[in-house]
């Protein structure tokens, strides 16, 4: 009966009570997004690593080093020597050893020079192998394969030919023309940076930078593909930018790290993905915590914006409660329908919220996996955030405690009277 | 009232006291009051001179400081507050000088609200949307203005529709202030008309504050407010 009454009543406000309940919408949006896009971005990145025991590279920040060889983000300082790599892949507890090479790129997306081992070894999403959504790997040379997206946004069909950049970025101002490579395997969808990015044998990516020693072409020192295929055996690279490592054993890895850091022959720098992505997060913890803080202190104002619109109500709606006392309404039903009326408004700005915030992720999502191959979706709110709204609601009625606190007092004065 | 006596009263209030909280002059000083059951009684008097604060006490909206007040039987003065409320939401009709209605429902759900904060008075109300549009077609409210908000309705319409309020579940007794005020000549007599009909189809008793001594031939009483035993310097 109540509800009844409070729904007319927020009715006949329709505009007034839409306005409070679409700040409120709001204010709850941003705090969902920041959680829920905190949770997914973190997922996003750990999906991206699994698999990887120990990234080695030179030395640099472990958190960089994890980032550059994996994310693409940021570039590498300093090379790992051929030597390094085979000494490596020969230690005892190391089961595999992927290198990659980086430097050069394709219309925004970077290529990786590695072995075809990468394709069998890598994992991601906890597990799951790479799989070829169209063709095979290299069987040439100047065979490429391309990520997912890669394939998609170039339009880039099996047999297409294309030319790498040397450089990572959108405008490279040096191709590897006359090197063209042809497009010999699409990969399957991940979710991960693989999909933006293009993979090529180390040999080619040697021989495109046969002549760049000092990072630009020495003129007629480059090889053309009809020389570098005759060659294919020495194409040896000197250096590689990093090596994934896959251990035999899990429990050697602390072990292994440890040698590595302390490499005589080379300063290297190994580290486990899932500790450096920890790093990362303490790093990005801060702003977190900030946005989280501000987005708690925006649904603090939308509650006490609605707080605002209940009293500014409260005098006009004197001969309202006049009425329902002369009805024999007791003044903690009066109370009550107020108290109702916030909960009702509250309610409705968590679901609006919720959904608006569902909206945005859902419209963000080509963009995030675009620029940082990480693949979102709309999760269902973890408990954690299902908790915060369950208390955003009770704080709506308390808040509105304050208006039913004047209204229960001012209803036991005014009676069935409107005393001005 | 010659049989006064052979009647048992359906309300009397007897050397009633009343101070406003924080006012240091008395509204009443000693009042004595008496309604019959079924009776229509004009209670006259000047604005200002303590009908509106009687008609809190008669409500049980306020506690008398002191004395009776005897509603069919039930000692209202020794009711707790909680109490008094669910006995005017079940005995009682009220209507106002005007403003009665909440203006976003519409007529119907106006009159339901007479009966909505007392389970003994929908009961008796039976069928209640029926017997909720029964008393507003008595009233005169056609089948169009069923459908149309409160506040879209003529004041003299509002006033037949608070009357249908007051009405409905045959209350023992229906307080009516100024009702008439806002209305002009013609629209007071109707509604003075439908009303009076419906009081006594109901059986209730009226209670009709107002200034308008013109319409004092329809009432069985008159009461001169400034007759009762009221305070030195009411207000």
């Amino acid at each position: 009966m109540l509800t009844r009454l409070a729904r007319g009543s927020l009715t006949n406000r329709l505009f007034a009570v839409s306005l409070t309940i679409f700040t409120i919408a709001i204010s709850i949006a941003l705090l969902v997004l920041v959680e829920q896009m905190r949770n997914q971005v973190r997922e996003g990145f750990q999906r991206s690593v699994s698999g990887v025991d120990l990234i080695v590279g030179a030395p640099t920040a472990p958190v960089q080093l994890l980032l550059y060889s994996v994310f693409g983000l940021g570039d590498a300082t300093a090379n790992v020597t051929w030597t390094t790599y085979e000494e490596l892949s020969k230690a005892r507890t190391v089961d595999w050893a992927v290198p990659i090479s980086l430097g050069d790129s394709h219309q925004g997306y970077r290529v990786i020079g590695t072995t075809a081992e990468f394709f069998e070894r890598y994992r991601f999403a906890g597990g799951q192998t790479l799989s070829f959504a169209d063709g095979e790997t290299w069987t040439d040379l100047f065979d490429v394969v391309i990520g997912a997206q890669v394939a998609r946004q170039l339009d880039y069909e099996l047999g297409d030919r294309l030319e790498l950049a040397h450089g990572a970025g959108n405008v490279s101002l040096m191709t590897h023309a006359g090197q063209p490579f042809t497009v010999r395997g699409i990969l399957a969808p991940t979710g991960t940076p693989i999909d933006q990015s293009l993979y090529v044998s180390l040999e080619a990516h040697h021989a495109i930078h046969i002549g760049w020693e000092r990072g630009v072409p020495r003129p007629g020192s480059g090889l053309t593909p009809e020389e570098a295929r005759a060659a294919e055996a020495e194409l040896q690279p000197d250096a590689v930018t990093a090596i994934f490592l896959g251990l035999t054993t899990r429990a050697a890895v602390f072990g292994l790290q440890q040698r590595i850091n302390d490499y005589p022959n080379e300063a290297l720098l190994a580290v486990l993905p899932g500790i450096a992505l920890q790093q990362l997060w303490r790093i990005t913890g801060l702003a977190e915590r900030i946005l989280l803080v501000v987005a708690g202190l925006v649904v603090l104002a939308g509650l006490l914006g609605m707080l605002t619109a209940l009293l500014t109500t409260l005098n006009e709606r004197r001969r309202e409660m006049a009425i329902l006392r002369a009805c024999g309404a007791r003044p903690v039903q009066i109370a009550a329908l107020l108290l109702l009326e916030a909960f009702l408004i509250t309610l409705a700005g968590l679901v609006l919220g919720v959904l608006l915030a569902y909206g945005l992720q859902i419209a963000a999502a080509p963009w995030l996996l675009a620029q940082f191959g990480i693949a979102i979706g709309a999760a269902w709110p973890d408990a954690t955030l299902l908790l915060v709204l369950a208390g955003i609601g009770v704080a709506g009625v308390l808040v509105a405690l304050i208006p039913a606190a004047l209204v229960y007092r001012r209803t036991l004065a005014d009676g069935m009277q409107v005393r001005q | 009232m010659t049989d006064a006596a052979s009647v048992a009263p359906l309300l009397e209030l007897a050397d009633l006291h009343y101070t406003w909280p924080g006012a240091s002059v008395p509204v009443f000083g000693g009042l004595d009051l008496r309604v019959d059951p079924g009776e229509a009684v004009f209670l006259a008097g000047a604005s200002g001179s303590g009908k509106s604060t009687l008609l809190a006490l008669i409500g049980g909206l306020i506690a008398p400081d002191a004395g009776r007040i005897d509603f069919a039987g039930t000692r209202l003065d020794a009711l707790k507050r909680a109490q008094r409320d669910r006995f005017r939401a079940e005995h009682l009709g009220v209507i106002f000088q005007q403003f009665n209605l909440l203006p976003w429902l519409d007529p119907v759900a106006n009159v339901l609200l007479g009966c909505r904060f007392s389970k003994r008075r929908g009961k008796r109300a039976g069928d209640r949307e029926a017997e909720a549009a029964r008393l507003l077609a008595a009233m005169g409210i056609d089948e169009a203005g069923f459908a149309r908000r409160a506040d879209q309705l003529s004041v003299g319409q509002q006033q037949r529709v608070a009357a249908a309020r007051a009405l409905i579940g045959r209350p023992d007794l229906v307080l009516a202030d100024e009702p008439t005020s806002a209305l002009d000549r013609d629209r007071r007599d109707d509604f003075l008309d439908l009303l009076f009909g419906e009081v006594r189809q109901a059986g209730s008793a009226l209670l009709f504050v107002s200034h308008d001594r013109e319409l004092v031939d329809r009432f069985d009483r008159v009461i001169e407010l400034s007759d009762l035993k009221t305070g030195s310097a009411p207000c």
